[in-house]
């Protein structure tokens, strides 16, 4: 150790600045580069792809709609503004959409409307139908879900579930302000009245999820829908 | 190695591989995450499968393509770039495609990004080799993969939901195996698979 210390040999030449910055602009530019080629290759991809998605998702989208609407031949879309609903023209995407179905001779045999909430593992987006005549949900379609295969999912395929949505009372009381009873969850064959859920068992959170969601749903649209059946009735007359 | 010398040329064992030899779920045992999670049915197991060898074959062939000019200390990085991009691109595709297999695959689609098949691939193959070697290692790759998806699919459709790509086999009476459509019957599918392959390689081993 005391004697003389031999001059350090750098293995590799000690970094000149220009060297250094060089290496870097390689590296950013490389990034910079597939980034740039990249972007462009999703926009495109996306402005190519785009009106197909968005015909599929219409055309999934009026599916439910006559599936959830029974005897809709014809339908039109409203608007909600302030508490009044208007027709829909063109297209709106925030605009809270209430679809009016109207049969062969064009008599509004139901609304369909859109509703969402907290289901077992994630959001929960469901379809249905309220019929003006019947005062009540009439049709349930599950649009998104992402509830436990063989479990949570029977909320889509159970036919004893599915009968609960094909008249489920909703009448409002005489200021046609509130749901006069709110829909309710009950357990499987427990069922004594109209505005009851009757649960699926092994999946009882999904089809609380599902009642909660009509519930409050129902709750703020069917006065709105009572409120404006002439118009909606003549909107596109 | 084919960055020394003359590059070698292709050949069909480099796309054979990844078949059998090379398998990469029932060999290397990698991607286990969308393996066992998105195999309940026929048509997801396909939709996974051809998704997953799409992002496979495009990422392999554009970093072979451009595996000169990436600097070492970027690589993964760029990568990863690469392959999100295609995994945006085939999301909008199968999107466009079919919504209710966008529905049933789900978050999956994205996660293709951190299947450690594809970024293998890329680092230990398609950095290394030239542009057609890495396409039909790819390809060979990618299509192993589909066939172990589908492997697994066949069976837990078939004893959880009593069908084949929907059409009913057993009839009315046949009382589903919901387990085999939950995510511990993937764990038994896989196992039985992997215990079927060991059996047949040892028994290979043992002849010879």
């Amino acid at each position: 150790m005391n004697g003389p210390t031999p001059p350090i040999t750098p293995t590799t030449p000690p970094p000149a600045s220009g060297a250094d910055g060089a290496n870097s602009m390689r590296m950013i530019l490389t990034m910079g580069g597939i980034g740039l080629l990249s972007g462009i290759l999703i926009v495109l991809t996306f402005q190519w792809t785009f009106p197909t998605i968005k015909r599929n998702k219409a055309i999934a989208l009026e599916r439910a709609i006559f599936e959830v609407v029974p005897g809709a031949q014809t339908k039109a879309a409203f608007k909600l503004v302030g508490t009044s609903l208007q027709l829909l023209e063109g297209e709106d995407e925030r605009a809270i959409k209430y679809y009016a179905c109207y049969d062969a001779d064009r008599r509004l045999v139901g609304v369909a409307l859109e509703a969402q909430g907290q289901g077992f593992q994630d959001v929960l987006r469901v379809l249905y139908g309220y019929s003006p005549r019947k005062h009540g949900v009439v049709g349930l379609k599950v649009l998104e879900s992402k509830e436990t295969p063989g479990l949570g999912d029977k909320i889509e395929t159970d036919p004893d579930f599915r009968a609960n949505f094909e008249t489920l009372d909703v009448t409002l009381d005489e200021e046609k302000t509130r749901v006069f009873h709110p829909i309710e969850m009950v357990k499987h064959g427990k069922k004594t009245e109209p505005w009851q859920v009757e649960a699926i068992t092994g999946a009882t959170i999904s089809s609380r999820a599902i009642a909660n969601i009509l519930r409050e749903s129902t709750a703020k649209s069917v006065p709105v829908i009572e409120g404006n059946l002439e118009i909606l009735q003549e909107g596109t007359q | 190695m084919a960055q020394t010398g003359a590059p070698a040329a292709p050949n069909m064992d480099v796309l054979l591989k990844g078949l059998w030899r090379d398998n990469p779920v029932f060999v290397m045992l990698l991607g286990m995450c969308p393996v066992l999670a998105v195999t309940n049915s026929v048509v997801n197991a396909v939709a996974m499968g051809a998704a997953t060898t799409f992002v496979l074959f495009m990422s392999s062939t554009i970093v072979s393509l451009v595996r000169h000019w990436i600097p070492k200390q970027v690589r993964i990085a760029s990568f990863i770039l690469i392959i999100a991009t295609f995994v945006t691109v085939v999301e909008y595709l199968i999107q466009a495609i079919s919504l209710d297999i966008h529905k049933a695959l789900g978050a999956f689609i994205s996660l293709i990004v951190v299947n450690c098949v594809i970024l293998g691939r890329a680092e230990a193959f398609a950095s290394k080799n030239s542009v057609g070697k890495s396409m039909l290692d790819a390809l060979g790759i990618g299509v192993g993969f589909t066939i172990a998806c589908l492997c697994l699919g066949l069976v837990r459709e078939l004893l959880g939901n009593g069908t084949i790509a929907g059409l009913p086999v057993f009839g009315a009476e046949f009382e589903p195996w919901i387990i085999m459509i939950l995510p511990g019957g993937a764990f038994f599918v896989l196992g039985a698979w992997l215990l079927l392959f060991n059996w047949l390689r040892e028994r290979k081993e043992q002849r010879t």
